[in-house]
């Protein structure tokens, strides 16, 4: 019985499984439409994450299946006091699969470790959020055709945002990635994942403040939001929220096969006259999302 | 300097010098009423000086708090006068139970019945990160 809390608990050989099996649903999603016939996916949302849990739901729809759960905790026995040990273990007497939400972190390794059935991580807190990095990954592989070999902008808040995070422990994995850190100096990426990740692993990057010198470097861009409460000072936000906004006088300086990504939802980051541009990825990136938690779903389910 | 042999006890060799007033305290071996005695600078081969503890009686000793502060340490289980056992400690890999995550966030905080746990990420820099959040742990309670 296998759960998936953290992008790293798969192995690379996972990983390209995964887009595989991927790929071939979105070639002929009928021949998967009735894989989990007769199979319960439980949605534990301990927080409401409207988008999320719809991509889990409609991936295990797709497939056949059928879905039960709460959207957030106060509808659930977790509002009564229920620890989350308990609750997995009486699920897991109604659900074949179990996808947590929940804004404490660690909450859903803490589940798999009392769950009869696999355990995904839909998101916990500000920690992990593996099947975002999976949707990601997936775009990247649709958009450019490889992974080895790219030039990864990341912009924005960087300190806090965990899918850079978990995107940056992804790409390390392959040959002759670089990274380019765009970001105030207050949200730069934080020391531990340097150490950890990008220096033990040799990963060449740098950090900049400034989108404009870099953009044209760039194979991919990830947007993500900076959101004016990290800031220390007002002043300080005022003058840098505009140089992470992302609008189409940016990008005549960027390569014409430029992917631009953001795990949703955007506020202002990326300005709406982007969307047209054929390098926008964001929305295709929410659909490779669900086929990527389909594949999951299978391969978890074993079916 | 003469210190009396210990018949059944433990003895603690190979303590920094300087470390071994933490030791005596964290493991609150004050607290015993056997005796107890405490060795500070004495010479060594290997590490120039050391210090050192002699308890006169058999106790349990949490190793892995012992690894934390000063990993490095001689464990001598002393019966009969003869050495029985010796366990040289290292940095434990993972700790249980001894240290708590400082971060309100972390699921530990509101789990009922969840033992904390850290494990060991950079054994250079002695940095242990909380399993469920991936906190660094502050060890200086330990210290």
């Amino acid at each position: 019985m296998r759960s998936v809390i953290d992008i790293m608990d798969l192995s690379v050989g996972e990983i390209d499984s995964l887009i595989e099996t991927a790929e071939s649903i979105i070639k002929d999603p009928a021949a998967y439409s009735e894989k989990c016939r007769g199979k319960k996916l439980a949605t534990l949302f301990y927080e409401p994450s409207t988008r999320t849990r719809l991509s889990f739901e409609a991936a295990m729809y797709e497939l056949g299946g059928q879905v039960l759960g709460f959207s957030e905790a106060s509808s659930s026995s977790v509002s009564k006091g229920e620890s989350v040990a308990d609750t997995v273990r009486v699920v897991g007497c109604y659900a074949d699969i179990i996808a947590m939400r929940h804004p404490k972190e660690g909450a859903p390794l803490v589940a798999s470790r009392y769950s009869s059935v696999p355990v995904i991580n839909a998101g916990d807190g500000g920690h992990n959020h593996p099947t975002q990095t999976l949707a990601d990954l997936l775009t990247i592989k649709r958009e450019k055709g490889r992974f080895d070999g790219l030039t990864v902008g990341l912009c924005g808040d960087l300190k806090f945002g965990r899918t850079v995070h978990s995107l940056i422990s992804a790409m390390s994995r392959y040959e002759n990635v670089r990274f380019v850190m765009i970001s105030p100096v207050e949200l730069r990426i934080p020391d531990y994942v340097k150490i950890n990740t990008l220096d033990k692993n040799k990963i060449p990057y740098i950090e900049v403040t400034d989108l404009e010198s870099v953009i044209g470097e760039l194979d991919v861009l990830y947007m993500t939001r900076v959101q004016k409460e990290r800031f220390f000072n007002e002043a300080d936000y005022i003058r840098l929220k505009d140089s992470y906004i992302l609008t189409s006088e940016k990008l005549a300086g960027a390569k014409a096969d430029l992917s631009v990504m953001h795990p949703l939802p955007r506020v202002n980051e990326i300005s709406t006259d982007v969307d047209s541009d054929p390098r926008a990825c964001y929305f295709k990136q929410v659909l490779y999302g669900k086929y990527m938690r389909m594949a999951l779903i299978l391969m978890l389910l074993g079916v | 300097m003469i210190i009396g042999q210990i018949i059944n006890g433990i003895v603690l060799d190979h303590i920094t010098a300087g470390r071994g007033v933490d030791i005596y305290e964290t493991l609150r071996l004050g607290e015993l009423d056997c005796t107890v005695a405490m060795i500070f600078n004495a010479d060594s081969v290997k590490m120039g000086k050391k210090d050192i503890i002699k308890i006169g009686t058999p106790i349990d000793i949490d190793l892995d708090v012992l690894g934390i502060i000063d990993p490095g340490i001689t464990v001598n289980y002393i019966r009969n006068g003869e050495v029985a056992k010796r366990e040289r400690i290292s940095l434990p890999a993972t700790i249980r139970g001894i240290l708590k995550c400082k971060n309100p966030r972390c699921i530990t905080t509101t789990e009922q019945g969840l033992t904390q746990e850290f494990r060991l990420c950079d054994e250079e820099n002695k940095v242990y990160r909380c399993v469920y959040c991936e906190t660094k742990a502050d060890t200086s309670s330990l210290k």
